[in-house]
């Protein structure tokens, strides 16, 4: 089922059933037509795929483990719980691998810039790590108010010597950024890649990043065939583009017995319209933007609706057209959580396991905390642990709602504005 | 060809513009339908599209001004917008309510040839335009398609980039052209970064068609509708 994803009918190269397609200008037409022409003869390559996973094994953490979580699932009392460890990955979240890819195929293609979007920033970090790698100049775009929530991962972004720019159209978050990138590519192709961050955007992105994404899976079946002698009953993985979740079904889509859950931002309830559930939630329909068609959160007239989540990097208006297909097809179920939820299943995991999930991964451990209690003993179930949690510690801290590291921080500002006293610059 | 956004500065202010455009004898208009993703626009028009829609311009309040100017005005108008808008309204009322509105062709930024067939059909059938892109980086193969679905005239995109920012009309949007005649027997239009009476002047000749957007809202911005006006009346002396 994952290769018959991609035989494209003639005249719907891109389609996955009613989603996907590559709706851009006209002047970016023989841009896609180069990165389409570069993707296919790489992917037809044996030597590219060796290639990609033996700097995924020297440079990041591959292959990733799996955990048994033997706490949680005591705690919980049904099914078997074991977590695929790509908070491990170099820059701490499973961004390196589609970005190591796609800057192999940079080089591929004899391009020297690259640009990307961000929202939380960890896509923006694990471009400039690879730029920095690589040795290409590297452009971040971010919304303005991303930048504000995410100083600290815009502070390495520049230590990586990448150039942030600030995004202040629309929202100014990780949309508008899309934006800006899709506005500087049509002037820079020719010496510029837009290393896309997720499963969107115009034909080949979709399929390009869920085919590097894919090693999570390929690795995670394995794993569990050795470590528990069978498949997983039910895999479970937050869903904001929904890159994570592309890397990690791959790997089980041809085992119909395998459940695929993908857990949406439900942000402050489905019925307060702030949160990011655009299927789960039901509200969103099928529209076109930012090139390409998928589910989309937006109004009667088609202009894109606010979203809201804890985790920045589920806070998005569209989704992945192959996982939009997919829910269609009944082979992925949607399922969302809420900020609340999602903030005691992260306690809940850090105490139990020591594990510290990112606000967006821990999306999917709330759904599956959620269901293991009415699974058998006998059943194994698995979640994708994205990225890890303790890069947030500014928004974890504040969705714990911890007094000792505000007064921390109310601190260090206080010595700060001292400091600056003194040396009489304010 | 001149344009504006409907909705920015306010709708008052779009048909003082258009009255402006009639007095310089202006020959097209596109009117932008504003959305709140617009990928293909520069800065000055993303600011115009999100302070229309802020000002809660909705379809009813566009397709109002289009009427009523389509009876007022001599000029013949076109649409301009991006294709999340029409495929919400649906491919067959838009070119319905675009053509009971007196348009007389339509230009989606976002929506290449091939994603087009059927729009194109549907508003050939009701007598609209569907005006495409050539663009500087198309190679003479996709000329050739775009200009198999063209109609009415092609819009050639002078350059590079995004609306807006100056463009200098070189040897390079010369020969472009030469490869656009080449593909197509329509009349061409150059667009994207035209600012002046001179640019309007040194493209003659070149091409059938001078398409103002950007520097026509700096004008308002910078002059109000005296500094328009006499913008428009500069530009018209570029072309005799």
């Amino acid at each position: 089922m994952y290769q018959d994803l991609f035989d494209f009918r003639q005249g719907r190269e891109g389609y996955y059933g009613q989603f996907g397609g590559a709706y851009v200008p006209e002047i970016l037409h023989e841009t896609l037509a180069e990165l389409r022409a570069a993707f296919d003869e790489a992917r037809h390559d044996p030597k590219f795929w060796r290639q990609y996973v033996e700097v995924m094994s020297t440079y990041s953490c591959r292959p990733t483990p799996i955990t048994y979580c033997d706490n949680l699932t005591r705690l919980l009392g049904g099914a078997k719980i074991f977590v695929k460890r790509e908070d491990l990955n170099h820059t701490g979240a499973h961004k390196v691998n589609n970005v190591m890819g796609q800057g192999l195929l940079m080089r591929r293609m004899g391009k020297k810039r690259v640009i990307a979007e961000t929202g939380a920033g960890q896509h923006g970090v694990a471009t400039a790590t690879m730029a920095a790698r690589l040795g290409l100049d590297c452009r971040i775009y971010m919304g303005e108010d991303d930048i504000a929530r995410q100083r600290p991962n815009v502070f390495w972004m520049e230590q990586l010597g990448a150039e942030v720019i600030a995004v202040t159209d629309g929202t100014r978050t990780l949309k508008d950024a899309i934006n800006a990138c899709l506005r500087d590519w049509v002037e820079s192709m020719s010496n510029t890649h837009y290393a896309l961050g997720t499963v969107c955007g115009p034909h080949p992105f979709p399929h390009m990043v869920m085919y590097f994404q894919s090693i999570i899976g390929r690795e995670a079946r394995e794993q569990m065939q050795k470590q528990t002698g069978k498949l997983p009953k039910r895999v479970y993985a937050c869903v904001g583009g929904g890159s994570n979740a592309s890397g990690i079904f791959a790997g089980f889509l041809e085992d119909s017995e395998v459940d695929l859950v993908g857990v949406e931002a439900g942000g402050l309830g489905i019925s307060s319209g702030k949160h990011a559930a655009r299927i789960a939630g039901g509200q969103g329909c099928p529209g076109v933007a930012q090139g390409y068609k998928t589910y989309f959160l937006q109004d009667k007239e088609g202009l894109m609706n606010d979203t809201h989540s804890v985790a920045a990097g589920l806070d998005y208006i569209g989704v992945g057209p192959i996982l939009a297909h997919l829910h269609d097809r009944g082979r992925v179920r949607f399922e969302s959580a809420t900020d609340t939820e999602v903030v005691e299943a992260l306690k809940l995991t850090i105490r139990s396991e020591g594990l510290i999930p990112a606000l967006e991964s821990s999306h999917a451990f709330a759904a599956a905390c959620r269901e293991a209690p009415q699974l058998s003993p006998d059943d194994a179930i698995l979640i994708n642990q994205s990225g890890r949690g303790d890069k947030d510690i500014f928004t974890v801290a504040d969705a714990l709602g911890d007094e000792r590291w505000k007064e921390f921080i109310q601190g260090k500002a206080a010595a700060y504005e001292s400091a600056a006293r003194k040396r009489g610059t304010l | 060809m001149a344009h504006a956004v409907v909705g920015y500065p306010s709708l008052e202010v779009n048909w003082q513009m258009l009255e402006a455009m009639e007095a310089a004898n202006v020959d097209l208009v596109e009117l932008q339908l504003p959305f709140s993703e617009p990928i293909a626009d520069g800065p000055t028009f993303v600011k115009a599209n999100q302070a229309a829609l802020h000002s809660q311009t909705h379809w009813e309040h566009y397709f109002a001004l289009m009427s009523r100017a389509a009876r007022r005005f001599s000029f013949p108008i076109l649409f301009m917008g991006y294709y999340n808008s029409v495929f919400r309204m649906g491919e067959e009322t838009f070119c319905d309510r675009l053509s009971h509105a007196g348009a007389r062709g339509f230009i989606v930024a976002d929506l290449p040839p091939e994603e087009a067939v059927g729009l194109n059909g549907h508003g050939r059938a009701r007598g609209l335009d569907p005006i495409l892109l050539m663009t500087p980086t198309n190679s003479p193969s996709r000329l050739t398609e775009i200009a198999a679905q063209a109609s009415g005239f092609v819009y050639c995109v002078a350059r590079k980039g995004v609306t807006g920012k100056r463009t200098e009309i070189s040897d390079g949007v010369e020969s472009f052209l030469g490869r656009c005649r080449k593909a197509t027997k329509l009349p061409l239009a150059l667009g994207f970064g035209i600012k002046t009476e001179q640019d309007v002047r040194t493209i003659k000749g070149l091409a059938d068609i001078a398409i103002v957007g950007t520097a026509c809202l700096e004008a308002w911005e910078r002059g109000g509708r005296s500094g328009y006006t006499e913008f428009l009346s500069t530009l018209s002396r570029g072309r005799s």
